[in-house]
């Protein structure tokens, strides 16, 4: 037993070293530049970084995987949850023993945060595809952001409430960052468009049992219930708890961020979601060709295309603005510098246009209204209506 | 008063969910003094069991709930006799919970590989949809389901432990092993017996709960501290100090989350702390069911 193992473990080591010989040994000339990707590929998020990995591979068999005479290779580290310490050290690990050019990914908020001091020191540029805290971008100049912020997504959202003629609005959000960032976003704005809101509930965000914040939404007299959870089970458990205490049935509205109805999740929230309102800047079934050759890709490459959701197009987006980076740099890239060379750039993507923002270095894109509806036989966020080149409102709020 | 009717029934539904889903590891804590930190794994296999039969081969719910049953005890019961009867008694703590714990990676990556990492279903029939009145607060048809489940669940096994044959042996066999043996009990027999009944207990828990307490992966870990906090305050080993602080349990934090929100699981932790504090070993320790 023990000494099949070690015959593994040794075979292994040695087919390592082989193939490290091999890379070493590349072609001569034409450099190597690597991409460090942070990102869950275990665990609860793991398929976050799976999601992230699968629009890598789709754009770089769509568009080659080198620019100019320079190979882009990509390097992946495993954080399997929110831990700034470990992102600091994986990320420090890339730059210092992999030697990239480009940090990316990012899934968590504090994760993004804590490498801040390392791409000013290092001068690299860093794209997160994810984490969506607005304050992000405003701690260093080299990062870069081709996802979204819970305000960019709640203010159109408030807004289209406000237009629906519902007066009176309570917000229930999961009591940590990104929650209290959609909570503030919401008040902010549907207040300023005449409505009130008339409480504000902060969940925690371990909470099982959701039924006592149905009463008090139920006690609070409010028409329209705007609602932050993260993905997964907690979604589902309050959905679920909105429909089973009857305040679907009593007549109050749901909306909140499309984080709620994330395309891997809709299969098992089902009928819960059914109803909901919410506004997000991706869905799989939006009507573009070009988002159909992307979903149609990911099925060709990796026979179902399940896993598609906005964390794919946030890394298929950033994937492109690295390409951009490097093409602009000629091949010797300077952090600075490239990402000043990207500031300004207009694009195409699956999502629709794209615009990153000189001053936030956001994404500027198209946030859409949707509800979940079934279409052919499979449940998707049905986009109703599009609110073009929103920003992020939150940069450089006062916090 | 409405509302703290409201409290008080979206507290006791809480409770009981909490009941019915801790009771198997109070059985096998307390009457075995094994910790097994796999509760909650096991919970989950019971869950996927069910759903996977209720969705994938259309069995209807009850049955779907019994196959569940069944086959985590099936499953379970090898386990026993490779692992768990190594680390009887209570001079092996470090032991079992090294041991569990590594189980319940273990069946967390295997759950994570046969079913993949996103949430999972238990559809429910008809007849548990919906809502039933109570007065001026209307619950869930499913939780009152649960209700029943449980009161039914807590009935059943004092019998079981009190009442009968098989509990005397038990209550024997656990409080003096060398004794019992002596006056010919066959305790291996009846420690597999009762390791059955608690894996029976966490898959049937793991089916009722899944409404609350969704399945996927990482249930295992995710909620295992609510567990043992309920064993702990009620007791290792007693059924009924196990309802009780269930239900305490569940009108705390109900009661918190309705009227304060923002101060979050703090009652449910502060009243652990403050219970723990006056009665050590739980409401009524271990001794009797």
């Amino acid at each position: 037993m023990t000494r099949t193992l070690r015959n593994a473990l040794l075979g292994n080591a040695l087919l390592g070293a082989a193939f490290g010989l091999a890379l070493a040994a590349g072609p001569a000339g034409a450099a190597t530049i690597k991409v460090g990707v942070v990102a869950p590929f275990s665990g609860p998020f793991g398929v976050v970084g799976k999601s992230f990995k699968e629009a890598i591979e789709v754009y770089q068999a769509e568009h080659g995987k080198t620019v100019g005479n320079d190979t882009v290779e990509f390097i992946y580290k495993d954080l399997d949850q929110a831990n700034p310490a470990q992102s600091k050290a994986l990320s420090q690990e890339l730059i210092v023993k992999e030697k990239v050019s480009f940090l990316a990914g990012y899934f968590f908020t504090p994760d993004a945060l804590a490498v801040a001091p390392l791409i000013d020191e290092a001068n690299i540029p860093c794209v997160i595809f994810n984490a969506a805290t607005s304050a992000i971008t405003e701690k260093s100049p080299r990062y870069v952001r081709t996802s979204f912020t819970l305000w960019q997504n709640t203010v159109p959202l408030a807004e289209h409430m406000a237009k629906q003629g519902i007066k009176k609005a309570i917000s229930a959000v999961s009591d940590y960052g990104p929650g209290i960032d959609g909570e503030a976003a919401f008040k902010t704005t549907f207040e300023k468009n005449g409505g009130t809101v008339v409480d504000t509930i902060r969940m925690p965000l371990k909470s099982t049992d959701f039924a006592p914040f149905m009463q008090r939404i139920k006690d609070s007299g409010a028409e329209a219930v705007y609602a932050f959870l993260p993905a997964g089970p907690t979604t589902l458990a309050f959905a679920k708890a909105f429909n089973d205490t009857g305040l679907k049935a009593a007549g109050i509205k749901f909306f909140g961020p499309g984080d709620l109805t994330q395309e891997p999740d809709l299969p098992a929230l089902g009928d819960a979601v059914m109803g909901i309102t919410t506004t997000f800047n991706y869905s799989r079934a939006h009507d573009s060709a070009m988002n159909k050759a992307f979903v149609a890709k990911h099925k060709e490459m990796f026979g179902s295309y399940d896993s598609v959701t906005f964390t794919s197009v946030g890394a298929y987006d950033g994937t492109h603005v690295i390409y951009q980076m490097i093409k602009n740099s000629g091949g010797k890239i300077d952090g600075a510098k490239a990402v000043e060379s990207v500031k300004g750039m207009s694009w195409e993507s699956p999502r629709g246009p794209l615009t990153i923002d000189p001053d936030s270095r956001h994404v500027t894109q198209t946030i859409y209204l949707r509800t979940v509806e079934m279409v052919d036989g499979r449940l998707e966020n049905v986009e109703k209506q599009s609110f073009p080149k929103q920003p992020d409102y939150g940069y450089k709020l006062a916090k | 008063m409405e509302t703290m009717f409201g409290i008080a029934v979206d507290g006791v539904a809480y409770g009981m969910i909490l009941f019915i889903i801790s009771v198997g590891l109070s059985v096998t804590l307390g009457l075995m003094r094994v910790v097994n930190l796999a509760h909650g794994a096991f919970a989950m296999v019971g869950g996927y069991v069910a759903s996977y039969a209720a969705q994938s081969a259309g069995l209807p719910y009850g049955l779907a709930l019994v196959v569940a049953v069944a086959l985590t005890v099936l499953a379970t019961l090898p386990l026993e006799r490779l692992l768990y009867r190594r680390i009887y008694g209570s001079a092996n703590e470090l032991a079992q919970v090294l041991l569990t714990i590594g189980l319940t990676f273990v069946i967390v990556a295997g759950i994570n590989y046969l079913f993949g990492p996103t949430l999972k279903r238990i559809p429910l029939p008809d007849l548990l949809t919906g809502t039933v009145q109570l007065g001026p607060k209307s619950i869930p048809t499913h939780r009152a389901f649960v209700i029943g489940a449980g009161a039914a669940t807590l009935l059943g096994l004092w019998w079981l432990l009190e009442r009968t044959d098989f509990g005397i042996r038990l209550r024997a066999a656990v409080d003096d092993p060398a004794m019992a043996a002596a006056l010919g009990i066959r305790t291996e027999r009846l420690y597999l017996a009762t390791f059955a009944l608690g894996t029976g207990l966490a898959a049937l828990g793991g089916v009722l709960g899944a409404e609350l307490l969704p399945l996927e992966p990482y249930y295992a870990i995710r909620y295992i501290v609510l567990f043992l906090a309920v064993v702990a305050v009620g007791g290792a080993g007693s059924i009924f100090g196990s309802a009780a602080a269930a239900l305490a349990l569940g009108i705390v934090d109900t009661a918190g989350k309705y009227l304060i929100p923002n101060f979050g699981e703090f009652f449910f932790y502060a009243a652990l702390i403050l219970i723990l504090f006056r009665w050590p070993h739980g409401f009524f320790k271990g001794r009797t069911a």
